[in-house]
């Protein structure tokens, strides 16, 4: 870890940057960015100890390309909390493409170069810390690549002082077991707090001259330190056992294996929103990213409760940021950026407590600007069109996405999204009356329990929201688009234990579907169709589920040439096929065993020793009462709670914490006219 | 109800010409790259920019001959249409204090004091500087074979694909240039014609290799230098902002 300097690498890229494609990628200096001196921590004042002050290094990592990776609001809210520090210093870098790969990899006179940081062109292996944000299981072999290219060793137990940190956090940090040999450490919740207490520890342990205590070396001395702490899960401190073949093949147990290392890690939780307004100083690209937009989150967490929605699980409770901090963040945010769309963020916007006064209030500020609202993940219902149409005062109104989820009503009673035929049929008339001309439907195929039926009748609603459409404009050039997911079961939902659905069957269900919106001449043309097949779901199921015998799978694909596997064109059905097949050899599961399988009530899973706070007996009587939802014996649903008593998902008492809601009451005030 | 036609916008009141420049790292930056941030740029500066009209207006933003991504310049033009009157070098100071460093404007003048014409019929020629690692008596040598060319095919893919054309007869002049480059570095100076098909600086560099097989040790770093009318009596390029 850490070289006293770190040279950048710009000077040996800069010939090869006019043969790459999109090379204002590489080059840095976005507005807001920030380079900091490498020893800013000892300008920060004396350490402890008397010696010259520590400057902690990270490197943070979104295992993507790019365009994806800078319009990442997690990044870039730990890269300017951390840099807010005058101690602490924090660069980001992304995935790079097949074209820049090989150039580094052939290099130049000095060797090859190195995976490097855009804003100082730092190579990451200088770094302290180099942490990783997993919103998706399927960048974990652009980890792989990315360690490799910046000379790290792959596995943590070939890591030495010379090695950073490599931590991992994001929502597949919630089961972080497939590339945990991969890992030193995984961080479970919110970012902003446990990045700042893990600098602490780093720091006073490099002031100490980084000692070993009790431990074998004085990486894994920090190591304990951080694990001690219950908020970060340190994997090698646990061993693995799993049970013969014969007992299912399963795990047996998960034991820590040094003193002190809890049984259980806990995920981090930040109260009150308000007191962390981020990205304070958003970050603008020269490149082209996939948001071209300044997005606030108006609240964390979600307790709608559907129950194939891992995010909705794992950041409970909820907590909104006030109506004064969302108006304040929104103006600051525009004027320092110059993005003139601001997005309204959260898992399902619309829920906020006074989000008819955040959209007026917002509507009437910008109301003779260019600057457009949006509010995605919105829920069916109609208040939902009268806030779009206060977002879209000045008459632009192409398009609003809903996500019904379930085909049927069954089936989105089995997920507990309660969305009735007739509520869907009414919100898209609405907006049609409105003026908007296209709908946007989102369903998932391969829902436990689903039938070919269930899937078949999307067709039935899609032609009776055309036909709804046509009806109340009086006009037929309006269009519905019908967007299909194949369902990932997650870890910590109450679906963790259903069998996913097999790749044939999923493409057969999708082939049916699509051969009967077509097979009707009068609404074909009015609906679009959008799927993928079923192929990488189940790859992303295998990722999502697996323990700690997936990480060879992932190696190997990464040693055959995978990358980018949340891109089709670069992703591989087969070499992951093959690669299961190979590293699971020697093993007594195959894909097979952690995909289409269904987990009963007494298996470990592989995640249990990490704990979101849902209680897993919790879990397991809500999956039993989709089943029973399923079949007609029980009709139960699971209201929200924030409007509704506690069910008892033990979230809030297990962490210490409470649900943060309005309505506050206030109102934004006009802004002054500069 | 149904779909209400947009609001017209006023028409602008003024139009302003700007010189930038593209520097160092940012020479990377392409033109949708450039044209996304100096939209940016006009709104944190909160220009008053006449929009377009239609559903999605726009800033009002004429952009002319845009070097090619890679390439420096420290002469490229837009011109930007007002909704209100504003003064020029508070224009400016506005402007360059909104782009990011490597991104610099130069100069704004207002369109009205300048001679009637658009902005792009100004824009007739080009002076570059392509600094090279080419030893300087073989360069002397390719310099001489390519001009003494009627003409020197080249191909370059275009979005269009691969295409073939002449890159000699777009050259006005084009030679080693006696001073300015780095140590070690040798420099050529070219002045090239706009057309169509446009010929760019390495389009002229592809030539003199197809006749001399000069080395030219790595990438070469191009720098337009100059973007303007044409004296076509002593080929040097003029200053399409003068007055």
């Amino acid at each position: 870890m850490p070289s006293s300097t770190s040279a950048s690498v710009f000077p040996r890229l800069e010939p090869h940057l006019p043969t790459i494609s999109k090379p204002i990628q590489y080059v840095g200096g976005e507005l807001n960015s920030t380079v900091k001196d490498w020893d800013c921590g000892q300008q920060a004042g004396e350490g402890e100890h008397g010696g010259p002050g520590q400057t902690v290094r990270w490197a943070l990592m979104y295992p993507d390309a790019y365009e994806v990776g800078l319009p990442n609001q997690g990044v870039a809210i730990l890269y300017e909390v951390l840099n807010e520090r005058d101690w602490i210093l924090a660069e980001r870098t992304y995935s790079v493409w097949p074209d820049m790969e090989q150039v580094m990899r052939t290099g130049d006179d000095q060797g090859p170069i190195p995976q490097f940081t855009v804003d100082g062109h730092r190579p990451v292996r200088d770094f302290d810390v180099y942490g990783l944000s997993f919103s998706t299981e399927l960048g974990y072999t652009n980890m792989l690549n990315a360690l490799d290219l910046a000379g790290i060793p792959l596995h943590s137990v070939d890591r030495t002082e010379d090695d950073p940190i490599v931590l991992a956090g994001g929502h597949a940090a919630f089961n972080p077991e497939p590339v945990a040999d991969f890992l030193d450490a995984a961080v479970l919740g919110d970012g902003e707090e446990v990045v700042l207490a893990i600098s602490e520890v780093v720091r006073e342990w490099k002031e100490q001259g980084r000692p070993a205590g009790d431990m074998a070396s004085g990486r894994d001395e920090l190591l304990r330190r951080l694990a001690v702490t219950g908020n970060i899960y340190v994997p090698k401190f646990y061993d693995v056992s799993y049970a013969a073949a014969a007992d299912g093949g399963g795990i047996a147990a998960v034991t820590p294996n040094r003193p002190g290392i809890p049984h259980r890690v806990t995920k981090h939780t930040l109260m009150d929103l308000d007191a962390w307004p981020y990205p304070a100083k958003p970050l603008v690209p020269l490149a082209e990213t996939v948001h071209e937009r300044f997005s606030v989150e108006i609240f964390r967490g979600c307790t709608r409760g559907c129950r194939f929605c891992q995010a909705g699980m794992i950041t409970r409770p909820v907590r909104e940021r006030s109506i004064e901090t969302i108006g304040a963040m929104v103006e600051n945010g525009i004027r320092k950026s110059g993005f003139e769309e601001v997005g309204l963020l959260s898992l399902s916007s619309a829920d906020h407590t006074e989000i008819g006064d955040v959209a007026k209030g917002l509507a009437d500020r910008y109301e003779d600007s260019n600057v457009s609202l949006s509010l995605p993940s919105t829920r069916v219902d109609a208040f939902n069109i009268s806030l779009a149409n206060e977002f879209s005062r000045n008459g632009r109104r192409s398009g609003l996405t809903f996500a019904p989820e379930g085909g049927s009503e069954r089936m989105r009673k089995v997920i507990n999204k309660m969305v009735t035929e007739e509520d869907l049929i009414n919100t898209v008339s609405a907006a049609y009356s409105h003026g908007w001309r296209q709908v946007k439907l989102y369903f998932m195929c391969g829902l436990p329990t689903e039938t070919d039926e269930d899937v078949l009748q999307i067709a039935s609603l899609a032609k009776r929201v055309i036909a709804e459409g046509r009806k109340v404009t009086g006009q037929n050039d309006i269009r519905c688009t019908v967007s299909i997911g194949g369902f990932v079961p997650k870890p910590h939902t109450p679906f963790q234990w259903a069998s996913q659905l097999d790749v044939e069957t999923t493409d057969d269900r999708l082939q049916q579907l699509r051969d009967v919106v077509r097979a009707d001449k009068k609404y074909a043309r009015a609906i679009g169709f959008r799927y993928h097949d079923g192929k990488p779901g189940i790859i992303e199921g295998l990722l999502s589920r697996g323990d700690r015998r997936v990480g060879a799978v992932i190696e190997q694909v990464w040693r055959d040439g995978g990358r980018f596997d949340g891109w089709s064109e670069h992703f591989s059905y087969d070499r992951w096929i093959a690669a299961a097949e190979t590293a699971l050899a020697h093993t007594d599961v195959d894909l097979a065993w952690f995909t289409t399988r269904e987990r009963g009530y007494d298996e470990v899973l592989p995640w249990d020793h990490l704990d979101s706070g849902l209680d897993k007996d919790w879990l397991w009587a809500d999956w039993e009462d989709a089943l029973a939802v399923a079949d007609g014996s029980s009709d139960v649903e699971v209201e929200d709670c924030r409007w509704t008593p506690c069910y008892d998902c033990g979230v809030c008492p297990e962490m210490g914490t409470e649900i943060q809601i309005g309505p506050t009451g206030q109102k934004l005030l006009p802004l002054s006219v500069v | 109800m149904s779909r209400q036609p947009p609001e017209q916008q006023a028409p602008p009141v003024q139009r302003l010409r700007v010189r930038y420049a593209k520097r160092g790292r940012l020479r990377f930056t392409s033109h949708r790259d450039f044209s996304r941030a100096f939209e940016r740029a006009v709104f944190r500066a909160q220009v008053p920019m006449a929009y377009s009209s239609g559903f999605n207006p726009h800033p009002r933003i004429s952009y002319a001959g845009a070097a090619p991504t890679g390439s420096a310049s420290e002469a490229e033009y837009l011109e930007i249409a007002l909704a209100q009157v504003v003064d020029a070098a508070e224009i400016h100071a506005l402007l360059d204090e909104s782009l990011p460093e490597g991104l610099d404007v130069l100069e704004v003048v207002d369109a009205a004091d300048l001679e009637k014409g658009g902005l792009a019929d100004r824009l007739v020629a080009s002076r570059w500087l392509i600094d090279t690692g080419a030893e300087e008596t073989r360069a002397q040598s390719a310099v001489a074979a390519f001009l003494a060319a009627e003409s020197v095919t080249v191909e370059r893919m275009t979005k269009k694909g691969l295409r073939e054309f002449d890159c000699r007869a777009a050259v006005v002049s084009l030679a080693v240039a006696e001073a300015g480059a780095a140590p070690g570095r040798l420099r050529l100076d070219v002045v090239l014609r706009h057309g169509v098909p446009s010929v760019r600086p390495d389009d002229v560099l592809t030539g003199i290799r197809s006749l001399s097989d000069l080395d030219l040790g790595g990438p070469p770093l191009l720098t337009r230098v100059e973007q303007g009318p044409l004296d076509e009596a002593t080929g040097a390029v003029g200053d399409p902002l003068a007055r």
